[in-house]
């Protein structure tokens, strides 16, 4: 690794003080599983790397005010086993058990993933379904990006180089709702999403008073399934209907062709994965 | 880059010593405190080769700053056996004649005493789910499998 000089901030303020006095070639650190490998490989060189580990309002997991308040470093393995999230929000969970080995998931946090902005990041699907919102701290104060307008292109947000995501904050999809994250990998451990798909369903009166499809790997950035979403507001959510939404849900992909897999294979991924994720919102929501 | 002061704990002792800013936790272990049971295989996170217990949780110690372990617990290799016997996973890894170059098998402990701790009885699946960061190019993991079960259940007879 290039060298660097290494700051240690105990509190948001200390962080945003810290990138302002150096606002070229500072890195912020979470939980390195991305971040690292980019640097031992000479893909970054920042002058400055600023360690997050110490900053406590990052580690925050509460829910407060009907939602619920993930900080930024905390771990997928949190995600993956907290109550809290497991029940209510259980997309989130399949999310974070998905991110790497659980060497790799005690170490990786929410907030790196959805920073390092990989179009195959795990943590995205499942938070823009839930339509969370990112808090992100800079030398101006706080302001609030919903997710789904996070990501500006591939390893690209908005995200200045002197603020920092600070939580994600999710409402309470409520009881009548609910969702699931999954993904398509060759292998089940230590892979990168092929396609991701979450779907979020929330019911009144036997009808879809809102659908969320989020869609991964299948664009520079995450992306919402709107049409699809549309096709099945304040219906009678029937296979048949499932299986148009998922029809539908592949026109918002626009995916590339690599190693992974084809644009052919990846676009029949999207259908598969947003009728499983839909039938299995619908079971979970109806429960 | 002036270097910074780790104040930790490693193996139950607490130590204190002289780090740069870009060294990892896992080249601190080995070169500073010369403890070489942690390897580095990948350095990128892959291999498991290089995992430790921080604060009782297996991580990849080569993704980590050694800064990054300040005030914090840090088992290895060398800590499993905390009563001058082996832990019973190394001495059912022995017994099965588990490790053959050898060089897997710290990060694969290291990981199943993570598995055994969370699920004292664990299923084949828990096992298998809890050591897939842990690659090994000689065994095939078939006796890995055969071993770790075999000491649960030697830890939970013990305990119950």
């Amino acid at each position: 690794m290039r060298r660097f000089d290494l700051a240690l901030p105990e509190s948001v303020d200390d962080c945003v003080k810290t990138l302002a006095g150096r606002p070229a070639g500072a890195k912020l650190l979470a939980g390195g599983t991305d971040l690292l490998p980019q640097m031992k490989n000479g893909l970054l060189k920042p002058a400055w790397v600023v360690d997050l580990s110490r900053v406590a309002e990052l580690q925050k997991l509460a829910v407060e005010g009907g939602a619920l308040h993930i900080g930024a470093a905390v771990t997928a393995r949190t995600l993956e086993l907290d109550k809290r999230v497991t029940g209510r929000y259980a997309s989130i969970a399949e999310g974070g058990a998905l991110l790497g080995s659980v060497q790799v998931r005690n170490l990786a946090t929410v907030g790196g993933n959805l920073c390092n902005a990989a179009p195959s990041a795990d943590m995205a699907p499942p938070l823009i379904a839930l339509d969370a919102v990112a808090v992100i701290a800079g030398p101006k104060g706080r302001r609030r990006v919903p997710l789904a307008e996070f990501f500006t292109g591939a390893r690209r947000t908005v995200l200045g180089a002197d603020e920092v995501l600070v939580e994600l904050v999710v409402p309470d999809p409520g009881a009548r709702s609910g969702g699931q994250y999954l993904r398509h990998t060759p292998r089940r451990e230590l892979d990168i999403a092929v396609v991701g798909v979450a779907s979020q369903l929330t019911l009144a009166d036997g009808k879809c008073a809102k659908a969320r499809i989020a869609l991964a790997a299948v664009a520079p950035t995450p992306v919402r399934a709107t049409t699809a979403e549309q096709a099945l507001q304040g219906q009678a959510l029937t296979p048949e209907l499932i299986e148009r939404a998922a029809g539908l849900a592949v026109d918002a992909a626009h995916p590339i062709a690599d190693q992974r897999g084809s644009i052919e294979f990846r676009r029949h991924l999207v259908r598969v994965l947003t009728r499983r994720t839909l039938t299995t919102a619908l079971a979970r929501a109806s429960a | 880059m002036k270097k910074q002061v780790l104040n930790c704990t490693v193996n139950d002792e607490a130590v204190e010593v002289l780090v740069r800013p870009y060294t990892t936790l896992l080249d601190a272990l080995r070169e500073d405190l010369g403890l070489t049971g942690p390897k580095e295989g990948c350095g990128t996170g892959d291999c498991g080769a290089c995992t430790v217990h921080l604060d009782g949780k297996p991580v990849a110690s080569c993704l980590m700053l050694a800064m990054q372990a300040r005030d914090r617990s840090v088992r290895t290799i060398e800590g499993l056996a905390k009563t001058g016997q082996l832990h019973p996973l190394q001495d059912a890894f022995v017994r099965h004649g588990v490790p053959q170059c050898g060089f897997c098998i710290p990060g694969v402990l290291m990981a199943a005493a993570a598995v055994l701790a969370e699920h004292p009885r664990p299923t084949e699946q828990e096992i298998r789910y809890g050591i897939a960061g842990n690659l090994c190019r000689c065994t095939g993991y078939t006796k890995m499998l055969t071993a770790i079960t075999e000491a649960a259940g030697a830890a939970a007879r013990r305990e119950g």
